[in-house]
C-alpha cells in the first residue's frame, strides 16, 4: 500500500519535471554582435581592491608553498595590497567550467579555453594600454587568433610552451627522441605509458598520424575532419591497452614518474624538473615528430569586482623580472622580450627557443577545434570541440 | 550459540585477522608520516621528526583545519535542529507520507555524493550566482541531517509517549514539555549525533569539491591537493596520524552516550 | 478545573498542527533544497550545451540517453561499476561477520563501547588518506603488498579492478560491522540456546537461525556499502590506474556537458532507489 503511494508521488514528480524540461524556453545564446564581454575597463588601474582570486596553471602563480624560494606572489601582495588566492586547475576545461562558475577574477587560458571563453561572455577586453609590459610581449604572440577578436585584445600573453616526451630512466635505458614508444602497439612499456587526460590529447594522437600515416591527409591537428577523426580514435583505443595511468593533475604524473608506476610518456617541463629535483631519474624532450603545446594568457573575468587588482597582476606577471622567474619555474618561453636578459640561466631563452619562430613552427598551440575547419578547408566539416569531448569520454569509460 | 571451544578460537583468529587488516593501513600512514622519503616507499629507508615540526608551522593546514572547524560546527547545528524536529515528528506520529519523509531524509547519504554534489552546484551556480562559505555548509547541513535524526529517533522510540502526557496533564505546553522533559531525556542522543554529524561534516570531501567558494579550503580539499604534491605529502601523512590519534577521544564519548548495547553505534 | 492551557490543548487535540510546525522547517530545507536540486539535474538531463560556448539550449531531447546507452564502452562501465559495488558488499559482509560475531557473542559487555569505538576510529582517518595509504600498499614496486610478496615474485595487484575493490572494501568496512553487531546483539539467547537444545550445531544454527534473524542488518549494512561504491569516483582516480567508474565519467563530463553528466548521474540514482525500495520490503530500513 504504501509502496504504490510512494510510487504514485514519485511518478508525479517525474512527469512534471518532464514537463517542466519539455516546456523550457528557447536556448539562451549570448548577443554576440556587439565585441563580447562587453567593454574594455577605460581605467586608470586605482589601488587595489585588497583581493583576487586567480585561476592558473600550476606553477603559475607560485606563492611558496611548493617551494619556499619559488614566490611571486608574496611580493606582489606586499607591493599592491592585493591578497592572491590561487586556485591552480589540470585541465582547460576544468578552467573554463571554473570561470563559467564565476568568483574567479583572472585565468591563465591556453588556446583551447580563450575563445571558449570570450564567446562565452566570461572574460571582458583588455586595454592594453593599463598594462606597461605589454608594449615588451613578443609580436608573433600578441593579437593572434586565440586571443584576440576583431582587432579587440583579450588577454595579456603568458608564454609558450610545448608538451615533451617524459621518460624514466631506470626503465627507459636509451635516450627517447620519438613518440613511437607511446603509440606503437608492441611497445615495450605495455602497461607503464602515461598520457594527458583531456580531449585536447586527442590532437596527439592526430599528430602521430601526420607523421606515420600522411596519406590521411593531416595538416593540422585541430582541424580533423571525420575520416581524420576517426583514425585518430582508433590510434588511441589501441593506445589504451598501454596506458597505466591517464594524469590531469601534474602532481599525479611527478608520483608515477618517480616512483616508476609510469616509464614513458606525455609530460612538462615542469613535471621533470619538480620530479629531477626530488631525486627522479627523468629526462624529457621534444619529439623529433613535433608536438602539441601551448600558447597561454592572462585574462580577465567579465563580472570581475577586483579590476584594479586583475590589471595589476596582469603587468605584474607580464613583467621581465617576474616573467623570467615563471618561465624559468616552469620550463617554457617567457613571452615578455625584456625577460630574457633576466633569467638566471643565461642561454635560457635561446634552449627555451624564446624568439625562435622557426621552432615553434612544428608546435601546434592548443586550439578549440570548430565545424568549420582550422586549417582552411571549406569542402569538408571538421569536427567540433564538443564532439572531442564526447569521444575522449567514451574513449575514458 | 553455544560454541565449542574450537568455533570460538577460529572467530578470535578471524576477527583479529580482520582487525590487522583495518588497522595496517593506519599504521602505514603513521609509519610514513616519520619516513624520511618524501616519494612513497616501502620500507622507508629513515626515520625523522621533521614533518610532524614543519607540520605544526604549516600555515595552509592551519587554516584549512579551522575552516574545517568552523563549517562542521555550523552544518552540525543547523542538522541538530532539522533533525531533532524531523524526529519528533516522525517519532511520535503516525501519518500520511510519514514512510516517504524518512525515505527523503535517508537520500542525502544513500545517494552518490556526486550526484548530491552537482545538484547543489548547479542550483547554486545559476540561481544563488555562485559558491561561497554558506553554500559549501548547506551542503553538509543537508546530508548531517540523517545522523542526528537516526540518533534521535531511537531514543524517542525508546522514550515512549507516557512522559510527556504525564507532563501535559501536569498543565505543561508543548515547548515547556520539550524543554524541561523531552530535551533533557533527548540529550545525550543529541550528543552522539552531534559528534558523528560532525566527524561526517569533517571529513566530507566530494560534495565539499563542488559547492565550496573560490578559497575556501577545507582540511579535505587541502589534502586532495597535497597528496601528490613533494614537498607537502609527507605533512599530509602527519595530518592523517593525528586526525586517527586525536579522534578516538569524541568517538568513546559517542559511544558511552548512546547506549550502544542495543544499536550499532546509532550510526546507521 | 481547567485540564490544559489553551494553545498546549490545541496541539494535543489537533496533532495536526503540531506535526506541520514540527516539520515545516525541515522539509523546506530538505524538499526545496535537496529536492529541488535533484529535480533540476533531472530536468537539465534532457537539455543539451551548444557546441561552442558550452551554455545550456534548453530544448527537450532525449539525446543524452540515447548516446549513453547505445555506447558499449558506457554500457562497460554501468557493468563495471556494479560489479564492483556487488563485490565490495559481499567482501564486506565476508569480512565483517567474524568481527561482528566476536564483538556480540564473545566479547564480554565491558569491552563493547572500546570495540565499537575501535572499529569506528578508521571512518575518522581522513577518507582521501586512507585511499592514498592504498595506493602506498599497491605500488607495484614500491608497495608494502611488493614488499611483502617479493619472495613469491609477484607485484601484487597493482591499480586497477582489483586495486578498487579492495580499497572500496576497506572504505566501508565499518559501515557493514556496525549494523551486523547490533543485530547480533540484540538476538536473544534464548532462541539460540533452544537451537542447541534441539541438537543443532554451531553452523546449523548459524545458518538456520541467526543469518534470517540478522537479515534486516545485513541488507542495512548493504545499503551504505553498495550505495558508497556506486557513485564513488575518487577510489578510482587514485588506486584505479585507468579504470573508470560511472562516477569518473559524471565527473569529466559534467564539466564540458552537464546535461550529459545529469543524465549518467541518474543511472546510480535509480539503482539506489531501486535497492532502497527492495530492501524496505527486507525490513531493513528500521534498522537504518
Amino acid at each position: 500500500m504504501h509502496t504504490k503511494r510512494l510510487l504514485t508521488t514519485v511518478a508525479a514528480v517525474s512527469a512534471a519535471t518532464l514537463l517542466i524540461a519539455a516546456c523550457g524556453g528557447s536556448s539562451s545564446s549570448s548577443d554576440s554582435s556587439a565585441a563580447p564581454g562587453g567593454a574594455a575597463y577605460a581605467g586608470p588601474v586605482g589601488t587595489g581592491e585588497g583581493q583576487v582570486n586567480v585561476l592558473a596553471w600550476p606553477g603559475y602563480a607560485e606563492n611558496g608553498s611548493t617551494d619556499p624560494a619559488v614566490d611571486w606572489v608574496t611580493p606582489f601582495e606586499t607591493k599592491t595590497g592585493c591578497k592572491v588566492n590561487v586556485k591552480t586547475f589540470g585541465t582547460s576545461d576544468e578552467a573554463v567550467k571554473l570561470m563559467q562558475g564565476g568568483g574567479w577574477d583572472v585565468v591563465s587560458a591556453s588556446g583551447d579555453a580563450t575563445l571558449r571563453l570570450i564567446y562565452g561572455d566570461n572574460v571582458q577586453p583588455i586595454n592594453t594600454d593599463l598594462v606597461p609590459s605589454y608594449a615588451n610581449i613578443f609580436d608573433d604572440l600578441k593579437m593572434q587568433k586565440f586571443n584576440s577578436v576583431n582587432g579587440v585584445a583579450y588577454g595579456v600573453p603568458h608564454g609558450r610552451g610545448a608538451n615533451l616526451v617524459m621518460w624514466n630512466t631506470d626503465k627507459v635505458t636509451t635516450p627517447v627522441d620519438s613518440w613511437a614508444a607511446t603509440w606503437d602497439a608492441n611497445s615495450p612499456y605495455k602497461g607503464s605509458v602515461t598520457a594527458y587526460d583531456s580531449p585536447i590529447f586527442i590532437a596527439d594522437a592526430a599528430l602521430w598520424l601526420m607523421a606515420t600515416k600522411p596519406e590521411l591527409g593531416i595538416t593540422d591537428p585541430y582541424a580533423l575532419d571525420q575520416t581524420q577523426f576517426d583514425a585518430a580514435i582508433e590510434l588511441l583505443t589501441q593506445q589504451k591497452a598501454l596506458v597505466g595511468e591517464y594524469w590531469s593533475d601534474y602532481t599525479k604524473a611527478i608520483d608515477g614518474f618517480k616512483s616508476g608506476t609510469t616509464s614513458i610518456g606525455t609530460s612538462w617541463q615542469v613535471i621533470q624538473n619538480l620530479a629531477a629535483a626530488d631525486g627522479g631519474k627523468v629526462m624529457a624532450t621534444k619529439a623529433k615528430e613535433g608536438a602539441t603545446g601551448w600558447s597561454d594568457t592572462w585574462m580577465i573575468a567579465k563580472d570581475t569586482k577586483n579590476i584594479n587588482c586583475s590589471y595589476l597582476w596582469l603587468d605584474w606577471i607580464a613583467s621581465p623580472e617576474v616573467n623570467a622567474q615563471v618561465a624559468e619555474w616552469f620550463g617554457e618561453a617567457p613571452s615578455n622580450a625584456k625577460a630574457c636578459e633576466l633569467t638566471t640561466d643565461k642561454a635560457f631563452c635561446e634552449t627555451f627557443h624564446a624568439g625562435d619562430t622557426a621552432y615553434w613552427k612544428d608546435v601546434y598551440y592548443w586550439n578549440t577545434p570548430t565545424a568549420n575547419c582550422l586549417d582552411g578547408r571549406t569542402d569538408v566539416k571538421c569536427v567540433p570541440y564538443s564532439d572531442w569531448v564526447t569521444a575522449w569520454s567514451a574513449l575514458r569509460a | 550459540m553455544t560454541m565449542t571451544r574450537g568455533t570460538k578460537t577460529l572467530l578470535c583468529v578471524l576477527a583479529a585477522i580482520v582487525g590487522a587488516f583495518i588497522y595496517v593501513p593506519l599504521a602505514i600512514i603513521l609509519i610514513n608520516s616519520f619516513s624520511v622519503d618524501r616519494v612513497l616507499s616501502w620500507p622507508p629507508s629513515g626515520l625523522t621528526l621533521e614533518w610532524w615540526g614543519k607540520a605544526f608551522q604549516n600555515e595552509g593546514v592551519r587554516s584549512a583545519l579551522l575552516t574545517s572547524i568552523g563549517v562542521a560546527l555550523l552544518a552540525t547545528a543547523v542538522a541538530l535542529v532539522l533533525g531533532t524536529l524531523l524526529a519528533l515528528a516522525l517519532g511520535r506520529f503516525d501519518f500520511f507520507g510519514r514512510q516517504a519523509i524518512s525515505l527523503l531524509v535517508v537520500l542525502p547519504i544513500a545517494l552518490p555524493g556526486i550526484v548530491t554534489g552537482i545538484a547543489l552546484n548547479n542550483v547554486f551556480t545559476s540561481f544563488l550566482g555562485g559558491l561561497t562559505l554558506l553554500t559549501l555548509i548547506i551542503g553538509h547541513a543537508t546530508f548531517c541531517i540523517v545522523v542526528v535524526f537516526n540518533n534521535a529517533l531511537a531514543r524517542i522510540r525508546r522514550m515512549g509517549g507516557s512522559v510527556q502526557e504525564a507532563s501535559a496533564d501536569l498543565g505543561a505546553g508543548a515547548w515547556t514539555t520539550f524543554r524541561l522533559v523531552t530535551f533533557p531525556l533527548m540529550k545525550s542522543a543529541l550528543v552522539a549525533g552531534a559528534i558523528l554529524s560532525f566527524g561526517l561534516s569533517f571529513d566530507e570531501i566530494i560534495v565539499t569539491t563542488f559547492t565550496a567558494g573560490p578559497g575556501i579550503t577545507t582540511l579535505p580539499i587541502w589534502i586532495y591537493q597535497n597528496l601528490f604534491r613533494p614537498n607537502q605529502a609527507p605533512v599530509v601523512n602527519v595530518v592523517a596520524a593525528l586526525l586517527v590519534i586525536i579522534s578516538v577521544l569524541p568517538i568513546y564519548i559517542a559511544q558511552r552516550y548512546s547506549n550502544t548495547d542495543e544499536r550499532g553505534a546509532g550510526l546507521l | 478545573m481547567t485540564t490544559t492551557t489553551a494553545p498546549a490543548g490545541l496541539s494535543f487535540r489537533h496533532p495536526w498542527l503540531r506535526i506541520v510546525g514540527l516539520l515545516s522547517a525541515p522539509l523546506a530545507w530538505l524538499v526545496v533544497v535537496y529536492l529541488g536540486s535533484l529535480a533540476a539535474l533531472f530536468v537539465t538531463a534532457f537539455w543539451t550545451v551548444d557546441d561552442f560556448t558550452g551554455q545550456l539550449v534548453r530544448t527537450f531531447t532525449l539525446a543524452n540517453f540515447s548516446e549513453f546507452f547505445t555506447n558499449p564502452a558506457y554500457l562497460g562501465t554501468i557493468a563495471r561499476t556494479l560489479s564492483i559495488a556487488i563485490c565490495v558488499t559481499i567482501l564486506c559482509l565476508i569480512l565483517a561477520m567474524p568481527v561482528a560475531l566476536f564483538m556480540a557473542r564473545i566479547a564480554s559487555h565491558r569491552w563493547r563501547p572500546l570495540l565499537v569505538a575501535l572499529v569506528l576510529t578508521p571512518l575518522w582517518a581522513s577518507y582521501l588518506v586512507k585511499v592514498y595509504a592504498w595506493r602506498a600498499m599497491l605500488q607495484p614496486e614500491h608497495g608494502v603488498i611488493a614488499w611483502l610478496l617479493q619472495p613469491f615474485h609477484w607485484s601484487g595487484p597493482g591499480y586497477g579492478y582489483v586495486g578498487i575493490v579492495v580499497t572500496l572494501t576497506y572504505l566501508w568496512l565499518p559501515y557493514m560491522i556496525l549494523p551486523v553487531y547490533a543485530g547480533l546483539a540484540r538476538l536473544p539467547q534464548s532462541l539460540l540456546d533452544a537451537s542447541s537444545d534441539l541438537g543443532a550445531g554451531s553452523g546449523r544454527t548459524f545458518r538456520s537461525v541467526v543469518v534470517p534473524l540478522v537479515w534486516p542488518s545485513i541488507v542495512a549494512g548493504s545499503v551504505f556499502t553498495f550505495s558508497l561504491s556506486l557513485g564513488d569516483y575518487i577510489t578510482a582516480q587514485i588506486v584505479g590506474g585507468k579504470v573508470t567508474m560511472l562516477g569518473n565519467v559524471v565527473q569529466t563530463t559534467y564539466v564540458n556537458n552537464l546535461p550529459f553528466a545529469a543524465a549518467v548521474a541518474t543511472i546510480p540514482v535509480v539503482i539506489v532507489l531501486l535497492y532502497l525500495a527492495a530492501v524496505r520490503r527486507a525490513g531493513a530500513l528500521d534498522q537504518l
